[in-house]
């Protein structure tokens, strides 16, 4: 199924400064596991060391947060849009 | 017989305040009802920056009766570029006092508390327990996690804005039966993983957006008007110029406001956040460093070191130090560039980046490696002021 995964701007020095990728996967796992095989840059600010997603950031299917929907396993139709929401403070450094 | 004097009883406006209001008051939604509800309105506003800035100027304008400005920051050079309830004249004045000054002379049928502290777990319940609302302007994780926990704990509902570069988010938090900070982030990142230092940057006009989006949200909240966004998220790309708005849903097992709370007080948001001691973290690393002097005085010297300078592109054109300009990020693909023979030493802005490549080129094998103590900005002060900081 082809997917759209918008980037958000802390992540896209990762992705080539794209703001989106697009993509063909069954799951809204295996579209993930093929944007960070495409862009190993971007694994580390996704995933944590043993294959969790990062728990401050957030991934929707459209306009649901997958933690509601089947997480990982979440299927894809086709033209759905995945977005990465990451926290952002803005600011001062952390 | 004399005729009684009418006693006016409650909040009421005066002349001079329906003159000013009557935008409001011709309209339907706002009327004479709401610009009451207004002034008896008690809002607390932590931090009077970026976000700040727009949503002070909004909420007096709009009559809001009761602003309390939570900062402890002092006006600088670089806060002007988008803080703009400041003036010139202001830089070095501490921001609460150039904010309500600013915001009296707009406005001064309202009153304005000042609170000219940081926000900490020993005065946040305290303070919040005063007011009917908060709105979190603020610029660290911390805080955004004491904010949130702070109004669960209170009651008090929460108008969140957070803002990054050219994107911005605007949520309505410490609903009952909606969602809470937590519920959509349970963890903050841990230092130094997502991008957001100061180094990142903001475009200026952006907190002026999301500032007003959260001073509209406060002012449906306190009319009761509209659908706020409770339970949404709204999105905001200014380069994409696209409003997006997601989904946010209570999470039934959130620690905070779930089914089954576990945090019922306040806690440590700094240790909550990983950072130790100070807030402005200096990278916990033992790199060797160099501070700007030894490298000058080796550089005249005639000794034989290899610059490296760690930054971007665009900040090479604002200064350099003529060093080889090689971006943090570029550093595991084309650390072959350099030679592990010379001694380097690597630099960026402040030296948070450089000792991150210090470190990194290290572990690489590279056993002469430096990091420039302060980098450029540490230059400026001890070795050449003419060099521009940024």
């Amino acid at each position: 199924m082809a997917v759209k995964v918008l980037i958000p701007t802390p992540l896209r020095p990762f992705v080539g400064k794209r703001n989106s990728v697009e993509l063909k996967a069954g799951t809204v796992g295996e579209a993930l596991g093929s944007l960070t095989k495409e862009f190993a840059d971007l694994r580390r600010h996704l995933y944590t060391e043993d294959g969790r997603i990062r728990s401050f950031v957030n991934v929707y299917l459209n306009d649901e947060d997958i933690r509601y929907l089947d997480k990982e396993n979440t299927p894809i139709k086709d033209g759905d849009t995945i977005s990465i929401v990451p926290s952002i403070a803005g600011g001062a450094g952390n | 017989m004399s005729t009684q004097a009418k006693v006016v009883e409650g909040p009421h406006l005066s002349r001079e305040e329906v003159l000013r209001y009557s935008r409001h008051l011709i309209m339907p939604e706002v009327g004479m009802d709401g610009q009451l509800k207004l002034k008896q309105a008690r809002v607390l506003m932590i931090g009077v920056g970026g976000l700040g800035a727009p949503l002070g100027l909004y909420l007096a304008a709009a009559g809001v009766g009761h602003l309390g400005l939570v900062d402890f920051d002092v006006v600088d050079f670089t806060n002007l570029q988008r803080q703009v309830t400041f003036s010139t004249s202001d830089v070095g004045r501490p921001k609460l006092d150039a904010a309500k000054e600013r915001l009296a002379g707009l406005n001064p049928f309202i009153d304005i508390a000042n609170y000219e502290t940081r926000l900490t777990s020993s005065n946040a319940l305290e303070l919040f327990r005063g007011y009917d609302l908060v709105v979190d302007g603020t610029d660290n994780f911390p805080t955004r996690y004491l904010v949130n926990d702070a109004c669960v704990l209170t009651g008090k509902h929460n108008v969140y804005g957070s803002i990054f570069r050219f994107e911005g988010q605007v949520s309505i938090f410490g609903f009952p039966d909606g969602p809470c900070y937590r519920c959509l982030y349970p963890e903050p990142p841990p230092p130094g993983l997502v991008p957001s230092c100061a180094e990142g940057g903001v475009l200026g006009v952006l907190p002026g957006i999301v500032g007003a989006l959260q001073a509209i949200e406060a002012i449906k909240l306190i009319l009761g008007t509209g659908d706020p966004l409770i339970g949404r998220l709204l999105l905001f790309d200014a380069l994409a110029m696209r409003f997006r708005e997601l989904k946010l849903k209570k999470n039934p097992d959130c620690p905070m406001c779930g089914t089954h709370r576990t945090i019922t007080k306040l806690i440590d948001y700094e240790e909550f956040c990983g950072i130790r001691g100070e807030e402005a973290a200096a990278p916990a690393t033992n790199v060797p460093e160099m501070t700007p002097l030894e490298l000058k005085q080796r550089l005249d010297r005639g000794d034989d070191l290899f610059v490296l300078d760690v930054r971007e592109p665009h900040e090479f054109q604002i200064c350099n130090l003529n060093g080889y300009l090689l971006p943090l990020g570029d550093l595991p693909r084309r650390a072959n560039e350099l030679d592990s023979s010379r001694e380097i030493v690597a630099h960026c802005r402040s030296g948070k980046r450089s000792a991150e490549a210090v470190e990194f080129l290290r572990k690489a094998g590279f056993r002469k490696v430096w990091n420039l103590k302060g980098g450029i900005l540490a230059w400026s002060d001890e070795v050449d002021p003419s060099m521009p900081k940024y």
